[in-house]
């Protein structure tokens, strides 16, 4: 037995099955116009978008460490360029999307360069003054409605497609690839060799640091993409609303305290963790919304438990019993002889 | 062989404690440099300014004859300088071999099937190629150590820093432990290494510093400065005329 005998594999049979049904229900999700009814592909839509900011949350919070309760900033703000783009410069609603993401990312650098300077619980509180000051400055625009906000106009809203059953499709497809693409983005770049450093840096600050990775600059770079993707998902969520107002735009309840929830309920630093926590934010929120606040109240109790019984969330005690892993990060090396048992 | 190190008049204060006072010395490339002193000397401080994981006050880290003292930790990493902790510092949601590929991508900056081949070869050496797949997390002791050292070599350094690497080992560990340094030493990588278990020590290294409050008490060669009635009064609290 030499050296030469051992192999290292980044996939599993788990992984193999994992991505099997995932393409299957995918393909079922693509086709949901032909079966599902509008209501529910509203749903399915919503659901979408916040599996989407749930999963940058979880990069930026998860691996990076930065723990923001702040993201409205940028939801409000790709609402916002919706808007602005298509009314102002006349740009069609996906291109404006487009380009949140790119004023997302550009405004997200000063953002960033002022609040790493700030620490743990400073950084939050920072992130969230950001937002409001965000949500303020914007209250301040007349030719967006001011403080009371404005409709988007009916010509842009039928440039998407005349037919409403149409534009119904378009819009659910847009959040459903918006998942898609975070979702894979955020798995390729961990799998990546700055994806590496990433988890490094989720693990051990002090010893990535001497092991050769810029923790700064993977911060910053980490934080940039969110925002700028977070920014996209934020244009979607305001095409779908078709209204906008400073306080929607930029609620911390709605874009940061429920993503948070589901980050912590499904599992902190896992891809597979937003997936599950989107799925139990969305049953708990069908089942109790009738009941008003005790639905909250539900929402913050079930968050204590979790946080106190199950600190890794719902994937977490599932990865503690199983050695299970959808999305192959890892790498696993097979000794002669013995067989790859996952 | 030129000096691999140079430090010049390095100073590091918190307040009124100072942990590095003016500390100069040299060492060459393929030396072994053995550190002593008694705990809260300022020993692992040396290594933190060294690796540039705490910014000095003043004075200058010169290594391989470039002035690395503004550089950051990661880049210090990057020019060949790695280290052990003291206290293991493992990416414990990480298994023994992925934190063995952070080192080789990261610092070393190997690439793909090349990464993972150095990597299962620094693991055979360091005797951790049984646990590869094991969570870094549930390490005993002397496999967290041997990680620290698995680490350090996957980075491909010239000049690896030791931190009481063989503490809290068994004698058989230990034994072990200082067989693979040897080897690593005997491979032309230079170690500066602080430890406790000075038998341990002696077998390696060639020349030896004491340090103290943070200035260079001794240095000299390993056994007339154990002898030293300095070192036994300071390092050892024996009264020099006892």
């Amino acid at each position: 037995m030499t050296l030469q005998d051992y192999n290292v594999t980044r996939s599993s049979n788990a992984a193999r099955v994992a991505a099997i049904l995932g393409a299957l229900i995918l393909i079922t999700l693509v086709a949901a116009p032909w079966w599902a009814g509008r209501a529910d592909m509203r749903l399915m839509g919503e659901l979408f978008l916040y599996l989407a900011l749930a999963s940058l949350w979880n990069l930026m919070a998860g691996y990076a460490g930065l723990v923001s309760v702040g993201q409205q900033a940028f939801v409000g703000f790709g609402g916002y360029m919706l808007f602005a783009l298509t009314m102002f410069a006349g740009l069609h609603p996906i291109a404006a999307i487009a380009g949140a993401g790119v004023l997302g990312a550009l405004i997200s650098v000063p953002v960033a360069v002022l609040i790493f300077r700030l620490r743990g619980a400073y950084f939050a509180i920072g992130t969230w003054v950001i937002a409001e000051v965000f949500r303020l400055g914007f209250a301040q625009i007349s030719s967006l409605g001011g403080g009371s906000g404005s409709s988007l106009p009916v010509a842009i809203v039928k440039s998407l497609a005349s037919k409403r059953a149409m534009r119904e499709s378009i819009s659910y497809w847009l959040a459903l690839g918006a998942a898609v693409i975070v979702i894979s983005a955020v798995y390729l770049f961990l799998r990546s060799r700055k994806g590496l450093a990433l988890t490094a840096i989720r693990d051990n600050e002090l010893a990535a640091g001497s092991l050769g990775i810029d923790i700064w600059r993977t911060k910053f770079i980490v934080y940039v993409v969110t925002s700028a993707l977070t920014a996209m998902i934020g244009a979607l969520i305001f095409l779908q609303k078709l209204r906008i107002s400073p306080d929607a735009a930029f609620s911390v309840n709605d874009w940061t305290a429920f993503v948070i929830f589901i980050v912590v309920i499904g599992g902190i630093g896992t891809i597979e963790g937003p997936i599950i926590g989107t799925l139990v934010f969305f049953a708990l929120r069908e089942t109790l919304a009738d009941l008003g606040t005790i639905y909250l109240i539900v929402l913050g109790v079930v968050a204590i438990v979790m946080m106190l019984k199950a600190p890794k969330g719902i994937w977490g005690l599932i990865r503690s019993r199983f050695d299970l892993q959808l999305f192959p990060l890892g790498y696993r090396v097979i000794t002669p002889g013995k067989t790859d048992k996952s | 062989m030129g000096a691999i190190l140079k430090l010049d008049e390095l100073s590091k204060a918190f307040g009124a404690v100072t942990v590095a006072d003016a500390l100069s010395y040299e060492v060459q490339e393929g030396d072994a440099l053995g550190v002593i002193g008694p705990n809260g000397a300022g020993k692992t401080s040396m290594f933190n300014l060294i690796t540039g994981t705490l910014p000095s006050n003043s004075g200058k880290v010169l290594f391989a004859g470039q002035d690395v003292t503004k550089w950051n930790a990661a880049r210090r990493s990057h020019a060949g300088i790695a280290r052990s902790f003291q206290v293991p510092q493992p990416f414990s949601g990480m298994t023994v071999f992925e934190n063995a590929m952070i080192a080789a991508t990261q610092s070393a900056g190997l690439h793909g099937h090349e990464a993972e081949r150095f990597c299962l070869r620094v693991l055979e050496q360091t005797e951790l190629l049984p646990k590869a797949n094991v969570l870094a997390g549930s390490l005993t002791l002397l496999e967290r150590k041997r990680l620290e050292l698995t680490r350090a070599l996957c980075a491909k350094p010239k000049l690896l820093l030791l931190d009481e690497i063989a503490g809290g080992l068994t004698e058989a560990e230990c034994t072990s432990l200082v067989q693979t340094i040897k080897d690593i030493h005997a491979s032309g990588v230079t170690i500066i290494w602080i430890e406790h278990v000075v038998h341990a020590l002696l077998e390696v290294v060639d020349r030896l510093i004491v340090i103290d409050f943070g200035k260079q008490i001794a240095e000299g060669e390993p056994h007339a400065i154990m002898n030293s009635a300095e070192v036994k009064e300071i390092y050892l609290g024996i009264e020099a005329d006892a």
